[in-house]
């Protein structure tokens, strides 16, 4: 089976909430939606306070090339436009409104009924993607209508749609594939007419065969007679960070992305298979992007699963229809354990970057002792990037942002497989990010002046 | 006893032949340093902290004689009687400057701002800052993992273990800046040391609104603007709800002080008052 060739891990993968079927989170009573909720320019508030909305109406417009406008999930009226306490504890603007129910604009198909017609051109396949304000439900919210208008010079080939879901936990990718897999595969056409393609290859990991199934049963029985597209379904060997856009093209077609280059420079573009299904129905049933899929789970979470969640509801009520905050809870956790990041509360709303919440017992959330390195070199042999994490780590701690600069840390892309690996224990990602984030800064400053 | 002699004869050749070289080199390629830097590096601290914006006090020395002024130059450390004999040196007129002392803009101990989280990463202020606002209910205070304390190549800067806080030694303090740029939170600020060492600040940065930042730290600045009102010398001003006292403004009368509801003015060295029982 195929996988990446450098690095990498393979956490136990936990997958305790596989194969529950999606539940509805109810509304909430206050839906509060953040202008930033993606990569680049935060939206610009379109609303005003007092104004009555519709579930699907666009309140806050793009706020620049890449940036996404932000679209009401409720039916009700807006209360305010202020701060609201992030789940970190740092303030950020965003729209308050007070929810009267579920009333969605008249444009909007409601009905689960599948429309597998697209008689649409490249372009306007990329205004309606602009205009639902979806981006890559992978966890980077990167805008996705950037990314399907790859650079003049590079010429691309291949979708690859991610599917791989290799944190360890989190679940919904997969149960989407289970439940969904007619409206996946029409959104995986939709990108492809986009990008004027022919080929797509759609990457699961080995612990998900019968995603793998799904998907293949779908595709054999929708393909049209005399069509031209290919549409491959690859299962991949369970390895840790296979998401990752540079191990993923690698893995499903031998390319390596060159140093600093992005993914349509070997051809290829990647997308999220949440954001497959959200562009089916942006596209489709005219619906933009107001709902998310969560896995929440955790060991001692009674009622660990799947569940769609409007934008904007707070965390809590998410983690009510799970059961509750289970007693023993030490951490709660906002996305995967090996990337996501502990949250300080639980007040705060979900928005498009949330993609699931880990409720970790105290026990296996306490830190560990952290000790000396001892030169091992596991967490150079595990780097899925090529870096020298032991090296990175004690630069970042003196503080020693031009070589850091020079061992290329602008490369790492957060993966924690070297904190993972660390046998003393040292938490060697938290040194490197910083140290990124400052060298990042530093490049940016070069480049202005 | 043949080959020592050859070998000395030898050897002593090749000592004499390259003396002889070396000596030409070091004619042809000699560099011209003016003697006045080696001058003025010896008056200056050594300390080689930075607090001017040179990268020691040799690259602060070698400015000042390469410009020939004084105008932007000071050494915080060294304060005006260094500079007055640097300037001596360089045969220019000495910026006169007032000595500075770093305060923390943060009152926000243990007892009065309470711990909601516990955090368990690396146990600097730079990093957790970027991680999140902090371990209690305000976003604005002091972490408290002392990253001014390592900047501070004085020793004047320690966290009390009692209060969370750093505590800034007076009379070691240089007011190099070097904290100021360490602190995250921008908590530490250079402000007039004062007749003797005498200061009135508003030791909160707290931009919440009243209510919020109260329940977060009852210390806290809550933008009353009672103090802007007492203020005979309009030295107060309030800005995103917490107040800042212009220190070339301020009298030290301490009438804000009194005012003040939750005590987050500090008067700091005056002494106590007969009738307080303090």
């Amino acid at each position: 089976m195929k996988t990446f060739s450098m690095g990498g891990v393979h956490p136990q993968d936990n997958k305790l909430s596989a194969r529950k079927p999606f539940m509805v989170v109810d509304l909430p009573d206050v839906a509060i939606f953040p202008l930033e909720q993606h990569i680049g320019a935060p939206a610009k508030p379109i609303v005003a306070v007092g104004d009555k909305v519709k579930a699907g109406q666009m309140i806050a417009e793009a706020g620049g090339f890449v940036s996404a406008p932000v679209h009401s999930s409720v039916s009700g009226t807006v209360q305010k436009i202020a701060t609201f306490t992030d789940g970190w504890g740092f303030d950020k603007m965003a729209i308050h409104i007070k929810v009267e129910g579920s009333e969605w604009m008249e444009n909007i198909s409601t009905d689960n009924k599948l429309r597998n017609e697209c008689n649409l051109s490249s372009e306007e396949i990329i205004k309606k993607i602009a205009d639902a304000g979806i981006v890559g439900l992978g966890g980077a919210c990167f805008p996705t209508q950037v990314k399907l208008m790859p650079p003049k010079d590079m010429s691309v080939d291949t979708l690859i749609i991610n599917a791989v879901e290799c944190e360890p936990y989190l679940t919904h990718n997969h149960q989407l594939m289970l439940e969904k897999p007619a409206e996946v595969l029409m959104g995986v056409r939709i990108l492809m007419k986009a990008l004027n393609i022919k080929k797509a290859i759609i990457g699961i990991e080995a612990n998900k065969m019968d995603a793998v199934k799904s998907l293949r049963d779908d595709e054999s029985m929708n393909r049209q007679t005399g069509e031209s597209i290919s549409i491959e379904v690859v299962p991949l060997k369970l390895k840790y960070p296979q998401g990752g856009e540079k191990q993923l093209i690698e893995a499903l077609t031998g390319r390596k992305v060159p140093n600093g280059g992005i993914p349509a420079a070997v051809g290829c573009v990647v997308q999220n298979v949440g954001t497959a299904f959200a562009v089916y129905e942006a596209v489709q049933l005219n619906k933009p992007l107001v709902e998310v899929m969560m896995t929440v789970t955790g060991p001692s979470v009674t009622n660990p699963g799947n569940f769609v969640v409007r934008i904007g509801t707070p965390i809590e009520k998410v983690l009510e229809m799970a059961g509750g905050i289970p007693e023993d809870t030490g951490k709660i956790i906002g996305g995967g354990p090996m990337m996501g990041k502990t949250y300080s509360h639980t007040n705060h709303p979900v928005n498009k970057r949330s993609s699931g919440l880990l409720l970790l017992p105290k026990d296996l959330a306490a830190p560990l002792e952290e000790k000396n390195c001892i030169r091992c070199g596991k967490c150079v042999q595990n780097c899925p990037m090529g870096l020298a994490p032991y090296l990175l780590a004690t630069q970042g701690e003196m503080a020693l942002w031009d070589d850091m600069e020079k061992e290329q840390v602008a490369n790492c892309i957060e993966c924690g497989c070297c904190t993972f690996t660390c046998p003393s224990n040292r938490p060697l990602l938290d040194y490197i990010r910083y140290g990124k984030q400052t060298v990042m800064a530093n490049i940016r400053a070069r480049a202005s002046k | 006893m043949n080959i020592i002699v050859t070998a000395l004869i030898v050897l002593g050749c090749i000592a004499i032949i390259s003396a002889v070289i070396l000596y030409f080199v070091a004619k042809k390629f000699a560099v011209y340093e003016d003697p006045l830097i080696d001058q003025v590096a010896e008056v200056l601290p050594g300390a080689n902290c930075g607090g001017c914006g040179y990268a020691g006090c040799r690259a602060f020395a070698e400015n000042c004689v390469k410009t020939g002024k004084l105008e932007r130059d000071y050494c915080p450390v060294g304060g005006t009687d260094v500079m007055k004999r640097v300037a001596a040196l360089l045969g220019v007129e000495a910026q006169a400057s007032e000595p500075k002392v770093a305060v923390l803009l943060c009152n926000g101990n243990r007892e009065c701002r309470p711990k909601l989280t516990t955090y368990t990463g690396v146990k600097k202020c730079s990093i957790a800052h970027t991680t999140y606002a902090g371990e209690t209910g305000c976003k604005f205070g002091c972490i408290g993992f002392g990253d001014c304390e390592v900047s501070c190549a004085f020793d004047a800067l320690h966290i009390d273990a009692a209060t969370g806080l750093p505590v800034i030694d007076e009379d070691k303090c240089t007011a190099c800046g070097a904290c100021v740029k360490a602190c995250p939170k921008l908590l530490l600020q250079l402000r007039k040391k004062g007749p003797k060492n005498r200061k009135v600040y508003v030791a909160c940065k707290n931009q919440d609104k009243g209510a919020v930042a109260r329940k977060a730290c009852s210390n806290a600045c809550i933008g009353c603007s009672k103090c802007v009102k007492e203020c005979p010398f309009e030295a107060i001003t309030i800005e995103n709800n917490v107040a800042y006292i212009d220190d070339t403004k301020c009298r030290l009368c301490r009438k804000c002080v009194a005012v003040c509801p939750t005590g987050a003015i500090h008067a700091v060295n005056f002494p106590v008052k007969k009738d307080e029982n303090v």
